[in-house]
């Protein structure tokens, strides 16, 4: 019998094998992935982003326990596509023209991966028209664009532009991040939302796409 | 023999100063977003020289090299990989310049841009890359290697090697904290000053200390907590002229030279070594800071 509660135990603590054991135990006893994430997995990334907005954990933490999500989720997308049942969201990161910074970006990219998204990691440096191109050939639902330098952070505007001109702003959200950035510079550039971490972005990215 | 040139001058004065921020005056200057400062130093050798001149002409112990995001790795982001070493030593030959022997050289070090625990680079990757820039820096004329606004200890751990191994140089390694919920001080990957004291002079760092943050007063805090651990060993502080801000479309850091200098009686009585600045400080800013402690 799979120990599917300590499943729960074990990506908080961002334990990769013990959690993908019990995910296939379980999974070899019919249970339904729905269940299992929705039911362990995401409560679990819940308590650990809680912990990190509390400043209890630190980014270490935060990236084990979103690797360990990961590493079940893998064994269970398979079977919600057979079901058809979709992923949370689509979303495309990157950060901005200009700036080549990646690590606070890489960070949201894992705790939304973790978190039940789909997302695609377009990189640092990344050109509004290359964003645009990724929104007209796929369906995506959400944009997150990272910028560190205060001196980049223009070019989260010029995406929103660009997206405008392109006839494509309200068929996408887009939530930026980044030291310097604020919810007055999001009110200012128009965007749909903005996270002061990794875990809020999780948040903001469902209650957006919730609304 | 390992050079000592900062530990030789603490002996006879208990207060020293570094100079302040040379990338945000860079920007100043024209220095596009996302452009390379350390290009600058085969490109506009000129420009960066006057930044270092700046400095020296204050009458500072020390001034850094333009040589911050010089790491092969972080290079790597604009192709220019394989200039790391000549943009490295370029630096360190720029600043020795304007040094001459009025005050050391400061080999900068800054993180490598990738988080090991991703894996996106390897330990010895980062490690190779380090070495790299810490030789071309000895090379080019530095006193002493200045590895700074590190955040993890694995990262820093590999640094402070790489110029054990590779250099015969003073080693100073200084760390970014925040403020956390609890009210102490942080990195973002959970590392106190006490430990990062602990694991960096193991390693073999001989100065260790605070730079980048939220701007002076908050430096206060992490250097008592640095003191804490150690009562002895040389502290380097250099803080940032507050949080930076956007008015105007322009960057703007808001504490003023004056501000600055207000916090400087503070930041000796928590012990305090040496005291510099980082992004947003000029000249005016190390001068105010100067005078304010000589007062």
């Amino acid at each position: 019998m799979a120990d599917i509660k300590k499943l729960n135990e074990s990506i908080i603590l961002g334990d990769l094998d013990t959690s993908v054991q019990i995910t296939k135990e379980a999974l070899a006893e019919k249970t339904d992935p729905q269940e299992i994430i929705q039911e362990y997995m995401i409560p679990a990334m819940d308590v650990i982003g809680g912990k990190f907005e509390r400043n209890e954990v630190f980014v270490p933490e935060l990236l084990m326990a979103a690797r360990a999500m990961k590493g079940s989720l893998e064994l269970l997308r398979p079977l919600l596509a057979e079901c058809g049942i979709e992923p949370q969201g689509r979303v495309i990161i990157g950060t901005v023209k200009g700036d080549l910074h990646d690590i606070g970006k890489n960070l949201v990219a894992s705790m939304l991966e973790g978190s039940g998204f789909e997302v695609e990691n377009m990189g640092v440096d990344v050109p509004s028209d290359k964003i645009v191109a990724a929104v007209q050939s796929n369906k995506i639902d959400i944009i997150a664009l990272s910028a560190l330098l205060t001196t980049t952070m223009p070019s989260m505007k010029d995406v929103i532009e660009a997206l405008k001109e392109a006839g494509l702003r309200e068929k996408v959200k887009v939530i930026i991040g980044g030291p310097a950035v604020t919810q007055e510079y999001c009110d200012q550039i128009g965007a749909d939302g903005y996270s002061e971490n990794a875990n809020g972005a999780v948040g903001l990215a469902r209650k957006l796409l919730a609304s | 023999m390992r050079t000592n040139g900062i530990q030789e001058l603490l002996k006879s004065r208990s207060l020293l100063f570094c100079d302040g921020a040379w990338g945000t005056i860079f920007q100043s200057a024209g220095l596009k977003p996302g452009e390379s400062a350390e290009l600058w130093n085969r490109d506009y050798r000129e420009k960066v020289l006057e930044v270092a001149q700046s400095y020296v002409r204050l009458g500072v112990d020390m001034i850094e090299t333009n040589s911050f995001r010089g790491n092969g790795i972080t290079l790597a982001g604009i192709g220019a990989e394989k200039d790391a070493a000549e943009l490295n030593r370029l630096a360190a030959e720029i600043s020795r310049e304007a040094a001459g022997d009025k005050c050391l050289v400061l080999g900068s070090v800054g993180p490598a841009g990738k988080i090991l625990m991703m894996g996106d680079v390897s330990e010895n990757e980062m490690y190779d890359s380090f070495a790299e820039q810490v030789h071309a820096l000895e090379q080019g004329g530095a006193d002493a290697i200045c590895i700074e606004t590190m955040f993890a200890l694995d990262e820093a751990e590999l640094a402070v090697k790489a110029a054990v191994e590779n250099t015969n140089l003073e080693i100073i390694c200084t760390f970014t904290f925040a403020k956390t919920m609890g009210g102490d001080y942080k990195t973002v990957m959970g590392v106190s000053p006490a430990q990062m004291a602990e694991k960096m002079l193991n390693a073999g760092a001989s100065i260790i200390g605070t730079n980048c943050g939220y701007g002076m007063e908050a430096m206060i805090p992490i250097v008592k907590a640095f003191r804490d651990y150690d009562s002895n060993i040389p502290l380097l502080v250099q803080p940032n002229a507050g949080i930076p801000k956007i008015e105007d479309g322009e960057t703007v850091f808001p504490e003023t030279p004056d501000e600055m200098a207000g916090q400087v009686p503070g930041l000796i009585n928590a012990g305090a070594s040496i005291i510099g600045g980082c992004c947003g400080t000029t000249p005016e800013h190390i001068r105010a800071i100067m005078t304010q402690a000589n007062l």
